[in-house]
């Protein structure tokens, strides 16, 4: 946003209460209710079950995880792209360990987390200490990653532990919200582990950028790492945790994900990175750092896999379409976000003209 | 220690590698004073504030600061803040993206977890006792830019500053706006706070300030109370020798020839930022000047001359011959030169050296692939360094560590080694030192009597009086007037623009 733009009369006590980060979730939220509603209305049927929903948060338990890691980093205004290969990595490492090393569920979930937080600690100490692009760091990282995990096992491998297999299929059920089958049976509702860990850590993000000193200088270091520096802000090490907590949610988000496959392959979580790029995106987290939501990183998920299912209701079933779907509904999300900031700057420089006519 | 000083830095030295930044300079700022630092560019007053701030670490000398015993060292921003020692820089350094009550708390939270009411009550009983008008829960961003400041202030006085350095905090800011500033320096000012203040605006120093130091070439000049000290005098310390040189500066009346073709003439030549065409003739060893209100159009002519923007129309006259100029590269093969108004965005290329920046123009000339031997261009760039007096550690420095003074000299030696016949000069003198200001005029001078034909172009009506010997007028983008010998005088110019179109040409 420019400065000029901007610019308000001097003596302007008016409250604005909306600020752009409030803008850009609102848009998001209102997008996915719009959007999900047309598909009610349109292709009705699946759409109106709960279980739509609930499938939704089920297939990308994983990916929300990943880019509430993501819209950490962004705001504080650097990049991680190697959250995919670090999902693989640990979906492998825990499939490995499960089935050839003896681990148990609570062992590999340690390592899981234990990867994540080492990919962090190194790409976060290479990013803030010595001033690397991020970038190139986690570009570096994902290739690393992506190499360790053909290491680990060059084969697809399933999980047969029994105590990991009960996990997976444990299920919350929630009969009001379930349907009628064909045959007349009532299918409850339902959803997997994985959700209610995801949900519980985009809540656990949320009050950590809302209301504790880490996450308020997450922002204050995305809007400008000059003035945060000059303001007393420890920078670096503001930058070195945000690349910690992405690495831990990527560890944890790997685990998640084989609780939702039970199954380790080389080429899992392909593209995972950029998806949850895009869904902060979507969700209103700016490239450029300092103004960004994971409420609204929630929704871009959300937003994201609405496309695939509407792109497959309506017919459309070779993959391209969806790629092409999402592609472009990346770009008119972004022209709307831009379209609506500079709205608003106009609108402060509109009001100081006409406030300078009448003289005030 | 006397006891209503606050803060005093003896017999301080800094030094960069080649460049003696500060020596030995004194400063002293006492309770519940306005103290103005003033200099040229390079004096050293931003290495001062540098080093009192801990940007910079000193070389040698002590600095005494009231509510510490002895001696103190500063090595960054967060200890001179312990120190009581705050600063309020030209750029707004706060976050945009955040309300303005996180501005005055970022940075100083105390527990972990956010006290979201507390903050915006406490900010907004700071807001409120400074009189500032912004709401707590405003983001920053959609504030003007005098508020931001503020807020910047307000943050500094929270901290319990006991020095609170100004540095230029009102240069982008409009009158009125500087008011609201002056306004709260003086209510800070009777709370006892002592305020350093930087600024390039003699007039503000004399309205807000209480004393001045005044700093050349690194090195205290003195300490004066503002009564004693009237503007004439401090521009003299500032510049170190006395204003009766400028009047050394003395231009040569019709030393060219007007029986002889014209160094350049074009007939009605337009471009398409320039629409409305004109005539227009220099002869060799001119000085003429372009002189309007900005935006009347005078860059938009030169550019036009020197091919910068696409020529839509009209007639080239080199040395009497027709020619054509169309491109930057073709202007410069007929020996014109352009220096122009942007420094930063035309001029200078910031990472390349100044003996990059200098062999420029004539390497474009010679053509890419025909590089000159690095003996070559260091000859070239050490002469015009010597020749130019460019104050630079050597050669090979980035030309974006110098000055703005000197980065200007170097693009001046740019275009002079080309040898250019005409050499066209927009703002040349623009946001530099008076110092350098001075050499650059009489280097304008002196080229013009070695035969070089000269456009010069200043928005200091003065500069343009001492050295044009014509002046071509300008309004509303179109040239209204033409001034020559005992003409051109100020008043003259003022009422050419203002009376347009009726123009009385001899």
């Amino acid at each position: 946003m420019s400065r000029d733009a901007s610019r308000n009369m001097p003596g302007n006590t008016r409250r604005e209460p909306i600020s752009d980060t409030q803008l850009l979730l609102s848009i998001s939220i209102f997008v996915f209710i719009g959007m999900y509603a047309l598909a009610i209305i349109i292709w009705g049927g699946g759409f109106s079950r709960p279980q739509q929903l609930f499938d939704m948060l089920n297939n990308n338990a994983y990916l929300i995880i990943l880019s509430c890691g993501l819209t950490i980093v962004m705001i504080a205004g650097g990049i991680d792209i190697s959250v995919g290969g670090v999902t693989a990595l640990v979906v492998m490492a825990c499939v490995v360990g499960l089935e050839t090393q003896g681990q148990s569920v609570g062992a590999s979930m340690l390592m899981a987390v234990g990867i994540g937080l080492a990919f962090g600690v190194v790409q976060g100490y290479l990013v803030s200490y010595l001033n690397i692009q991020p970038f190139i760091v986690t570009l570096a990282g994902m290739f690393f990653a992506r190499g360790l995990t053909t290491i680990v096992s060059v084969e697809p491998r399933t999980v047969k532990n029994a105590a990991f297999l009960a996990l997976k299929d444990a299920r919350i059920e929630i009969p009001w919200l379930g349907y009628t089958a064909k045959n007349g049976s009532l299918i409850p509702g339902r959803i997997e582990g994985g959700v209610i860990v995801a949900l519980i850590l985009v809540a656990l993000v949320y009050i950590m950028l809302k209301r504790t000193r880490l996450g308020r200088n997450l922002y204050a270091v995305g809007g400008n790492a000059q003035s945060a520096l000059m303001l007393g802000v420890n920078v670096r090490r503001t930058r070195f945790m945000s690349y910690i907590i992405c690495g831990l949610l990527a560890g944890i988000g790997g685990f998640v994900f084989l609780t939702h496959t039970a199954a380790g392959n080389a080429t899992n979580a392909a593209g995972a990175e950029m998806n949850a790029i895009a869904s902060s995106i979507i969700g209103g987290t700016l490239l450029s750092g300092g103004v960004g939501n994971v409420i609204g990183s929630l929704f871009g998920t959300l937003i994201l896999s609405t496309i695939k299912s509407i792109v497959q209701a309506s017919g459309l079933r070779d993959p391209w379409w969806q790629s092409i779907t999402t592609g472009a509904m990346l770009c008119i999300f972004i022209l709307l976000q831009s379209i609506v900031l500079s709205n608003r700057s106009k609108g402060r420089l509109s009001r100081k003209l006409t406030r300078g006519a009448l003289g005030q | 220690m006397q006891n209503d000083i606050v803060l005093s830095m003896k017999k301080i030295c800094k030094t960069f590698p080649g460049v003696r930044a500060l020596h030995d300079v004194d400063f002293t700022l006492r309770k519940g004073e306005i103290h103005a630092v003033m200099g040229e560019n390079g004096a050293g007053k931003s290495t001062l504030i540098k080093v009192l701030t801990g940007v910079y670490q000193k070389d040698s000398g002590t600095i005494n600061i009231e509510g510490a015993d002895g001696e103190i060292t500063i090595r960054s921003p967060q200890e001179a803040q312990k120190y009581g020692i705050s600063t309020v820089y030209q750029e707004i350094m706060l976050c945009p993206n955040l309300t303005v009550a996180e501005n005055i708390y970022i940075g100083r939270y105390k527990d972990p977890i956010i006290q979201w009411r507390k903050t915006y009550k406490e900010s907004g009983k700071i807001l409120e006792s400074l009189g500032i008008p912004a709401n707590p829960k405003q983001q920053l961003g959609s504030c003007s830019l005098a508020v931001q400041q503020m807020v910047a202030i307000a943050r500094a006085v929270d901290m319990d500053c006991k020095v609170l350095i100004l540095d230029e905090p009102t240069s982008s800011l409009d009158e009125k706006e500087v008011k609201m500033i002056f306004t709260l320096m003086r209510n800070l000012r009777s709370r006892g706070v002592g305020i350093l203040f930087v600024t390039h605006f003699l007039e503000q120093v004399y309205e807000v300030c209480d004393r001045i130091t005044v700093l050349r070439n690194g090195e205290l000049v003195g300490e004066y109370e503002i009564e004693s000290l009237p503007k004439v005098k401090l521009v003299e310390k500032m510049i170190g020798k006395t204003l009766d040189d400028l009047s050394l500066i003395h231009k040569k009346e019709e030393a060219y020839k007007e029986d002889t073709a014209p160094a350049y003439e074009a007939v009605g030549l337009s471009s398409n930022v320039c629409t409305n065409s004109f005539d227009f003739k220099i002869y060799k060893g001119e000085i003429n000047g372009f002189t309007g209100l900005l935006g009347s159009g005078r860059s938009e002519c030169v550019r036009a001359i020197f091919g910068a923007d696409k020529v839509s129309g009209g007639e080239v006259r080199i040395g009497g011959k027709k020619t054509r100029i169309n491109k930057p590269i073709e202007a410069m093969n007929k020996g014109i030169g352009y220096l122009p108004e942007d420094r930063k965005q035309d001029g200078i290329i910031e990472d390349l050296s100044v003996r990059e920046n200098i062999i420029l123009a004539l390497q474009v000339m010679k053509g890419f692939f025909k590089p000159f031997t690095r003996s070559e261009a260091e000859a070239y760039a050490n002469e015009f360094i010597k020749s130019l007096g460019i104050k630079t550690p050597s050669a090979d420095t980035p030309i974006k560590s110098l000055s703005g003074g000197n980065q200007q000299k170097v693009i001046l030696a740019r275009w002079l080694l080309t040898h250019p016949q005409y050499l066209i000069l927009d703002e040349p003198t623009r946001g530099i030192d008076i110092g350098t200001k001075v050499e650059i005029q009489k280097l304008v001078l002196k080229l013009a009597e070695e035969g070089v034909s000269v456009t010069f172009i200043s928005s200091e009506i003065e500069e343009m009086l001492r050295t044009c010997s014509r002046l071509i007028v300008m309004r509303d983008r179109s040239i209204v007037g033409e001034l020559r010998g005992d003409e051109i005088t100020q008043d003259k110019v003022m009422s050419t623009i203002a009376k347009g179109s009726e123009r009385d040409e001899e």
